[in-house]
C-alpha cells in the first residue's frame, strides 16, 4: 500500500479528495492544549531550577520545592522538613525527590495522554482528522507501554499530596508570631485541596478503590468510595488544568512575597 | 420557515465517485434524513441511503456530516446556518457500497471474535440473580444501538487499515467490558481484551465517546477500566502477588 492510499484513502472507501472535510475550527483545543501545557512546562523548568525564592515569611514553601531536601536548602531555614540530604547542585532541583515522580504521573495521567497525544503527536489531532503518521501500533511497545505504570505514580502523587499538605498546615505557624492567617495560608490552601482533587479523581484511584471489583454488592464501602470517586473522575480535566494554574499561581505568590516585590496580608495574627 | 439549502452529496461506488451539488428544500424542524429523502423523491430517485427508525435507535443512518460521524436522523437541519453548504458522505472508515451506504461487516466479524456471555456452570436459565449495583455498570454499554459511529471515527482504523486485523474498535472493547464487569460472567476475558482485540491499540484519544449519539462514556467507564484490569494482570507485579498468596490460602 503506498503512503498516498493509506488510512481514508485506502482502496475500497468512498474516493474523496480531501483528508478532512471538517470545517469548523478543530485545529484550536489542540493548539490550545500545546500552549497551555508548554507555558507550565517553560515555568515549571524554570523555577525549579532557579534555587531561589521558594520559602517566604519564613512559613511559605512554594510546591515547586516540596519537599526541600538539598543541602542547598539551608540558605531558607525552616524550609526543609524532612532533612537535606541532595547535594546542591545547579541541575539537581531541591525537591528531586518529588518532581520526577510529579511530572510522571501527569505524563501518564489518562487525560494528558489524551491531551498530548491530540496535540503534540496529532494522534490525531481532532477526531475524523487523518493522523500524518504512517504507522500505528498505539501502547503495545516501548516507550508507551510504560503509560501502564501509572498506578504507581499515583500512590508517589498521593504520599506527594500528603507532603504538600503537612506544608500548607505548617504555613499556619509562624516561627516568631504563632498561628497566623495570611493570604499566603489561603493560596496554599487551595492550591493543595485542588491537588488532591486531581490526585484522588486519577481513574487508577478508581480502579483501585473499587472499579476492579466485579460484585459491588459484597464491598458496599468500596462501592461507596468508588462512586465517590467516579463523580469527581468526571472533572478531571478540569482538575488537571486548574492544578497547573493554581500551582503557578502558588508559586508566583511565594516567590514574590520571598523577593519583595509584595508583601503577604495578614488576616489573622 | 422553509428556505432552499444547499447540500453537497457524495455519490459514487467502489470504482469512484464525487461529491454533487443539490440545491433542496429544507423545512422547520427537519433533520438532514428528512432532506436526503426529498432529493431522493425530487432530484435523485436512485440516491442511495441506509435508514430505517429515523428515531435515532436503530443505528442505520451513520454517515458523516461535514466531516464528522453522525446519524442523519438525529442531525437537525437547525445547527447549519440557511447561507450553510451542508456535505454529507458516507462513513470514511468502511469500504463503500454506493453513494452514503458503506459494507460494515468489519464490525460483524469483530462481534464474532468476541465470546458470548457465560454464565456460571452450575447455574440453569431462570436461576440467574444479581443485585442492581452489581449490573448497573454493564447496563450503561447496553444502550449501544450498534451504529459503528465509534468504530467510523476511531483513528486507529480510520487512518490505518492494516490494524483492522488486530484492532476489535470502541465498540467491541466495550463489549468486552460489559461481559467483564457482568457480575454472572465467569470468562477471563482481560487476556484476550489485550492479546486478541488489541486494546493495547487504544490511546484514549476520546473520539469514541464524542460522536456516541447514546452519549456512553465508552472511554472512562469501558476502555480505560479494562486497561487497569490489563495492567493489574500484566503490567503490575503487587498485584499478581497479591493474587498468588491468596490463591496459595
Amino acid at each position: 500500500m503506498t503512503t498516498s492510499a493509506r488510512g481514508v484513502d485506502a482502496p475500497g472507501r468512498a474516493q474523496i479528495d480531501a483528508r478532512t472535510l471538517r470545517a469548523d475550527r478543530w485545529w484550536l483545543p489542540p493548539a490550545a492544549t500545546t500552549a497551555g501545557l508548554l507555558v507550565f512546562l517553560v515555568y515549571g523548568g524554570v523555577r525549579a531550577f532557579q534555587q531561589q525564592y521558594f520559602f517566604a515569611d519564613e512559613r511559605y514553601l512554594t510546591p515547586f520545592y516540596s519537599p526541600c531536601v538539598s543541602l542547598g536548602c539551608a540558605s531558607e531555614p525552616g524550609a526543609a522538613h524532612f532533612g537535606m540530604f541532595l547535594p546542591d547542585h545547579p541541575l539537581i532541583p531541591y525537591a528531586a525527590l518529588s518532581l520526577p515522580f510529579l511530572l510522571l504521573f501527569r505524563l501518564t495521567c489518562y487525560y494528558y495522554r489524551k491531551a498530548y497525544y491530540r496535540s503534540f503527536w496529532l494522534s490525531p489531532a481532532a477526531c475524523a482528522v487523518p493522523e500524518p503518521h504512517a504507522t500505528y501500533t498505539g501502547e503495545t511497545r516501548f516507550p508507551l507501554i510504560l503509560q501502564n505504570s501509572h498506578r504507581y505514580f499515583f500512590y508517589l502523587a498521593a504520599v506527594i499530596a500528603l507532603i504538600n499538605t503537612y506544608d500548607a498546615v505548617l504555613a499556619f505557624r509562624h516561627p516568631a508570631d504563632g498561628f497566623v492567617v495570611g493570604v499566603g495560608n489561603l493560596v496554599l490552601l487551595v492550591n493543595v485541596v485542588l491537588l488532591w482533587a486531581y490526585t484522588v479523581s486519577c481513574h487508577s484511584c478508581r480502579h483501585v478503590m473499587g472499579g476492579r471489583l466485579t460484585h459491588f454488592s459484597k464491598h458496599p464501602v468500596r462501592y461507596r468510595i468508588w462512586t465517590w470517586v467516579s463523580g469527581l473522575n468526571t472533572r478531571h480535566m478540569f482538575f488537571a488544568w486548574i492544578t497547573l494554574g493554581t500551582l503557578i499561581l502558588t508559586d508566583l505568590y511565594v516567590m514574590l512575597v520571598a523577593r519583595g516585590t509584595i508583601v503577604d496580608l495578614r488576616i489573622i495574627g | 420557515m422553509s428556505y432552499t439549502g444547499r447540500f453537497r452529496v457524495w455519490r459514487g461506488d467502489t470504482d469512484g465517485g464525487a461529491l454533487q451539488d443539490f440545491e433542496v428544500e429544507v423545512n422547520e424542524g427537519e433533520v438532514v434524513l428528512d432532506v436526503l429523502h426529498r432529493l431522493q423523491a425530487t432530484q435523485t430517485p436512485d440516491l442511495a441511503v441506509r435508514w430505517n427508525c429515523k428515531a435515532g435507535k436503530c443505528g442505520s443512518c451513520s454517515a458523516e456530516i461535514d466531516g464528522r460521524p453522525r446519524l442523519l436522523c438525529m442531525t437537525r437541519m437547525s445547527v447549519f446556518g440557511t447561507d450553510d453548504v451542508v456535505t454529507v458522505t458516507p462513513m470514511r472508515t468502511f469500504p463503500v457500497i454506493r453513494d452514503l451506504v458503506t459494507d460494515v461487516s468489519y464490525n460483524y466479524a469483530k462481534a464474532r471474535e468476541v465470546p458470548s456471555f457465560t454464565p456460571p456452570a452450575d447455574l440453569a436459565p431462570g436461576e440467574y440473580r444479581m443485585q442492581q449495583i452489581d449490573v448497573e455498570r454493564s447496563q450503561e454499554f447496553r444502550k449501544c444501538i450498534e451504529c459503528f459511529l465509534c468504530q467510523d471515527t476511531c483513528h486507529v482504523v480510520r487512518d490505518h487499515e492494516e490494524n483492522k486485523e488486530a484492532f476489535a474498535g470502541p465498540r467491541f472493547l466495550m463489549r468486552v467490558a460489559e461481559l467483564e464487569m457482568h457480575p454472572l460472567d465467569v470468562a477471563d476475558r482481560v487476556p484476550a481484551a489485550q492479546e486478541e482485540h488489541g486494546l493495547g491499540r487504544c490511546n484514549i484519544t476520546k473520539c469514541c465517546t464524542e460522536v456516541c449519539p447514546e452519549g456512553i462514556k465508552i472511554t472512562d467507564n469501558a476502555l480505560i477500566p479494562m486497561k487497569e484490569r490489563v495492567a493489574d494482570r500484566k503490567y503490575d507485579p503487587l498485584v499478581w502477588l497479591g493474587r498468588t498468596i491468596s490463591r496459595r490460602r
